[in-house]
């Protein structure tokens, strides 16, 4: 076993018309034991990002908090938020520092970009950005959830029909997967604000 | 003319009186056994790799125990290859005759196999002697064959469970050759998560209504907290009529009855 799949995890990012969406499960495990079912890997940057780390739990941890510690200086050094599209580029440079000794954890980005429009971006372990105007998948079952992404997805879908396309994706990728699931929490973001949703999902 | 005199000779079986103790012969059986030994290793440089892909139903949670009117047996329906789940319908118990159960851990195919052709000797040994196999003996045919096959590559960790002359009876097999009598087992990847509800609550003196739940929660137990584990709860009961299929429940249904509280 990888040490990718040593907690376990299944994450998705969407886009849709003006408004983004990740969804992720919320099993920490060690290996083959669920140790909880309420663990947290999206994080709320600001109004306008959304990120989630799928892999090792620890890095997630560590890389999270120096992230936040970064955009913190960043807003007050330059008195204002930061945009997405510096977040993202953030994101793996800070990977990339790590090249020869990673942090074991797949990044999704989800936002607005200043003019409301959606952003996404996923990074590999070690910082090389892959941008993409539909979705994007990350997790120890990557192969399962793309498939359902494939075949449910449409472009430009409002607020209301993506939750429901990301939760029906995720949800259905988790129950082929050993490691993933124990219920799942949705984010979906708009210029209005951010709503989390927590799913049931199957429990074993 | 053709020569049919062969039809006149007496028929010995390929391996009559070798390592069978009723005189039947596994003849086809025999014959596609390698005349090395660990030929896996011999022709498979990566042997590792390909025991992968063989063995599916990796992660398990099986159990059986003995109480003072029958026998309990219970199972996940889970089969994984990794961390994929290749199926959640799997069927654990093996239903060797109408006295005799076996369960599924280990490879797949290995202990259907096996316990197929088990429930066929079984069968055998009823027509040679005119009464049912015990499962002390039904069990000890098992570990024959097992060890038999030793350092071959099979993947079998299986409870016999069944009911006899003796009353209940319960055998602990694997491929490694053990073959262990019992009062309860537990067998598979979840077992230390079902062992855990098990040992708190058996008692042998159990009412019939508290064995069978008691059977279930370890296995729902062990589905909640075994990756590896889960699908659907399957539980049988034995005793002097035989084996019952007494439940079988989705393993999520089961966590919402035992957790009302819970979102």
């Amino acid at each position: 076993m990888s040490i990718s799949q040593y907690n376990g995890s299944a994450m998705i990012a969407m886009t849709g018309k003006g408004c983004v969406g990740i969804a992720a499960d919320r099993r920490l495990g060690i290996r083959n034991m669920t140790k909880a079912c309420d663990f947290k890997k999206v994080f709320q940057v600001n109004d306008k990002i959304l990120v989630g780390f799928s892999g090792l739990a620890t890095d997630l941890q560590t890389l999270e908090q120096r992230l936040r510690m970064r955009c913190n200086m960043y807003k007050l050094r330059e008195e204002r938020e930061i945009s997405i599209e510096a977040f993202g580029n953030l994101v793996a440079s800070m990977q990339y520092e790590k090249r020869f000794g990673y942090y074991f954890v797949e990044p999704v980005i989800a936002g607005l970009k200043a003019d409301n429009s959606p952003y996404l971006m996923s990074s590999d372990i070690i910082g090389a950005q892959c941008f993409k105007d539909d979705f994007v998948v990350a997790g120890d079952t990557a192969e399962t959830l793309f498939g359902m992404c494939e075949s449910v997805y449409r472009p430009d879908l409002g607020p209301e029909e993506l939750f429901e396309v990301l939760s029906q994706c995720l949800l259905s990728g988790v129950d082929r997967d050993c490691l993933a699931g124990w219920g799942a929490t949705v984010y979906i973001m708009t210029p209005e604000g951010v709503r989390e949703t927590h799913l049931k999902g199957r429990m074993d | 003319m053709m020569d049919l005199a062969f039809l006149d000779a007496p028929f010995t079986p390929a391996c009559a009186g070798t390592d069978e103790p009723d005189g039947h012969a596994l003849d086809a059986l025999d014959a596609a056994r390698p005349a090395m030994l660990g030929p896996q290793r011999a022709l498979m440089p990566n042997l590792s790799e390909v025991q992968e892909h063989l063995k599916i139903v990796h992660g398990t949670t099986t159990l059986a125990f003995k109480y003072k009117s029958g026998v309990v047996v219970a199972v996940d329906s889970r089969a994984s290859a990794g961390a994929y789940i290749a199926s959640q319908n799997v069927k654990k118990v093996i239903e060797i005759n109408q006295f005799l159960l076996g369960t599924m851990a280990g490879g797949a195919a290995d202990c259907q196999y096996w316990q197929r052709y088990l429930g066929m000797r079984c069968r055998l040994f009823e027509l040679n002697h005119k009464e049912r196999i015990s499962v002390a003996a039904a069990s000890k045919l098992f570990q024959n064959i097992l060890c038999g096959y030793r350092g071959y590559g099979l993947s079998i960790g299986t409870m016999v469970a069944g009911w006899d002359h003796k009353g209940p009876g319960l055998y602990y097999l694997d491929s490694e050759g053990a073959r262990i009598e019992g009062n309860l087992f537990s067998v598979g990847s979840g077992s230390l998560f079902a062992y855990g509800i098990l040992d708190s609550n058996y008692k042998y003196d159990m009412e019939f209504a508290d064995a069978i739940e008691l059977g279930r929660r370890a296995i729902y137990h062990a589905t909640h907290n075994d990756a590896y584990s889960g699908g659907t709860v399957r539980v049988y009961h034995i005793d002097g009529k035989g084996w019952r299929r007494i439940s079988e429940d989705d393993a999520t249904v089961l966590h919402y009855q035992y957790n009302p509280g819970k979102k």
